[in-house]
């Protein structure tokens, strides 16, 4: 019987080595291949790591590839912006809608999925002409995006909110908070929004990871993002476009790891909280 | 509608506040879940509200702490109108049904929570949240989180919370119903000293009535949206203005009489009958298990159909010759004596009792 057991436990552990490895080759071969690619030496054979020291050269890079560095800071002013607006957006109404108007909770789901049935291309010409007076009142900045983006990830954060919510009690904690002398402000500040805080950061992971990887929209809005100035990049010098395909992908996860570590654990878990409670306890 | 019948307000001299509610009126879909309620509150009094789920017990409650609005209706809290009043703005503390507790606070921060909203120093709030732990005894969890505690502690936390903010009026809506069987009677208990200590006016909501008579000053029954009857514990129980409450508070036999003269026959004796009983004539008589004797009898009027222990007493359930189901209250160690199928002889002691028409 134990025999059986410590054989089975022994395949499972192979078992679990082999998926892992698998999907550790799935994810690091592209990253080789852009390694490899981006340090030959086409003109004479051999390797260089000329693409690099350009790319690098934070000075140089700006002035040779304009598109690059406007892409970049569109990107990154994207990936801040869509979250904030979505949160502000999703995490009211929904709240709202729980606490008040239940009836309407299929209404707002179906509003909120229904961007995934729509393909870019569709939603890009119903934009277009909202788009016409967002450009009429703000310009025609890139990050002004930041609006379509949040009706791209509205599906995804829509989920992710719905599961937070659906763990808390919130009418019971929002009506508790308003007997104690809480306005509505408060309760979505301070009860609400600390309780779905797992749910906040999976809703941002998603948009922080949908915005840095979006092509379609920004291309066909003629707007640069990243993406699309990788993509311009790439029509004149294809190894410096795959090397910030590269750092652009280690910079999402960078971003992504840094999120997840931060929300990580329950409630009076995460890293500040048991940062604060090891100085108390020092202290 | 019909009045409540009530009485007196004892008069309670505590910190607390006069509370009113006066013909309180809301419709859900159609369904009236308060039906012109009123309601007096002397200050410092501990009222329970008790009745079967769906009387409107809960929203009358909600009502005053102003997570509900009626459609009509006033709410006076020491003698000021606070019907259109926001919740947060009414200064009542609040202990719900469900846990809930900020689940992201220590205890020690949920009891702070209220007092920081009123901008006390941070020092200041660290004594009451402290004073107020150790009055719910939970000063060794004070810097435990909700899910570091269990159910009791967590309703206690619950109330040092609300009882905090010192409110005009406290309101605890069901807050034992989700605990165990000892831990209910342990805090219950607690609940009733604390409110004395304090002396905040007090509504409880419950559909547990050993819970609402065992801490109440008074116990209001409900039914239908409309308050039945308001009375003393005591008063509610031997004096029932209606079969519903009768019914409701306590076990009750419905035993067939004929009234004249402001008595009734009932099982071969005579019982006195509480004023606004029915009559002349045949009337169903409400007696209680405690007012009928059971003694082994071949030539008896009925027969045991079966006896049970429960602990501190027994209970004889047993049928009349007439055909009647008679439940009998007896004391434990009689319960032996019984065995289903006995001759017994069934006696009304005479007690008074409502009767209501047959």
């Amino acid at each position: 019987m134990t025999g059986q057991r410590a054989r089975f436990r022994r395949r499972q552990t192979i078992l679990r080595r082999v998926v892992v490895t698998v999907v550790l080759v799935f994810f690091f071969v592209p990253f080789y291949g852009m390694l490899d690619f981006t340090t030959k030496n086409l003109a004479t054979g051999g390797r260089s790591l000329q693409t690099w020291k350009t790319l690098l050269d934070f000075g140089e890079i700006g002035s040779t590839y304009p598109d690059l560095k406007s892409g970049f800071i569109a990107s990154v002013l994207l990936a801040i912006l869509t979250p904030a607006i979505m949160l502000m957006l999703l995490v009211p109404t929904m709240t709202w809608v729980r606490l008040r108007l239940p009836g309407l909770s299929r209404t707002l789901e179906f509003i909120c999925l229904l961007p995934l049935t729509v393909p870019a291309i569709v939603l890009v010409v119903g934009l277009t002409p909202i788009y016409a007076w967002v450009t009429y009142f703000f310009g025609g900045a890139t990050v002004w995006l930041c609006f379509a983006y949040v009706i791209l990830v509205l599906p995804y954060a829509y989920r992710a909110l719905d599961t937070g919510l659906r763990a808390i009690d919130v009418r019971t904690l929002a009506e508790a908070a308003r007997s104690l002398g809480a306005g509505w402000g408060t309760v979505m500040w301070r009860i609400i929004l600390p309780n779905l805080r797992t749910a906040v950061l999976s809703a941002s992971f998603l948009a922080v990871a949908l915005t840095l990887g979006e092509f379609t929209i920004a291309n066909l809005f003629s707007r640069t993002n990243l993406q699309v100035a990788m993509f311009l990049v790439g029509k004149s010098d294809a190894q410096i476009s795959v090397a910030v395909a590269f750092l652009a992908l280690v910079f999402a996860f960078v971003v992504l790891f840094a999120m997840s570590f931060v929300g990580s654990g329950k409630a009076g878990t995460s890293v500040f909280a048991r940062l604060r409670r090891t100085k108390k306890e020092t202290a | 509608m019909s009045e409540p019948t009530t009485t007196t307000t004892p008069a309670k001299t505590g910190q607390g506040v006069a509370v009113r509610l006066t013909d309180l009126r809301r419709t859900y879909s159609g369904v009236n879940a308060l039906d012109g309620m009123s309601l007096d509150m002397a200050p410092g009094e501990f009222v329970a509200l008790l009745g079967p789920s769906g009387c409107g017990k809960t929203t009358a409650l909600r009502c005053l702490a102003g997570l509900e609005d009626p459609d009509s209706g006033t709410i006076t809290v020491g003698g000021k109108d606070v019907t259109a009043i926001p919740t947060s703005k009414r200064d009542m503390g609040m202990v719900f049904q469900a846990y809930s507790l900020f689940p992201h606070m220590t205890a020690r921060e949920n009891v702070e929570f209220g007092l920081q909203l009123r901008r006390q120093k941070s020092d200041q709030r660290r004594r009451r949240a402290e004073e107020m732990l150790e009055l719910v005894g939970l000063t060794q969890h004070i810097d435990k989180y909700a899910h570091q505690m269990s159910g009791g502690q967590q309703q206690r936390v619950a109330l040092a919370r609300a009882l905090a903010i010192e409110p005009q009026v406290l309101l605890l809506d069901e807050p034992l119903s989700a605990l165990d069987a000892k831990v209910r009677v342990q805090l219950r208990d607690e609940i009733r000293r604390i409110q004395l200590d304090v002396g905040t006016t007090t509504l409880f909501v419950t559909h547990d009535q050993e819970e609402a008579l065992a801490i109440a000053d008074r116990v209001g029954v409900m039914r239908a949206g409309q308050l039945q009857q308001i009375a003393a514990p005591e008063q509610l129980y031997s004096s029932p203005v209606n079969d519903f409450v009768a019914d409701f508070v306590g076990v009750t036999n419905r035993l067939a009489g004929t009234a004249s003269g402001g008595s009734a026959s009932v099982l071969g004796g005579s019982v006195a009958l509480l004023p606004g009983s029915a009559g002349p004539g045949p009337v169903v008589v409400l007696v209680r298990p405690e007012h009928v004797t059971v003694a082994r009898e071949e030539s008896g009027n009925g027969s045991v159909i079966s006896a049970s222990f429960l602990g501190a007493h027994g209970r004889v359930i047993a049928e009349s010759d007439t055909g009647e189901q008679v439940t009998v209250q007896v004391s434990s160690a009689a319960v032996g004596e019984f065995a289903p199928g006995a001759r017994v002889r069934l006696v009304a002691t005479g007690e008074p009792a409502l009767a209501v028409a047959g």
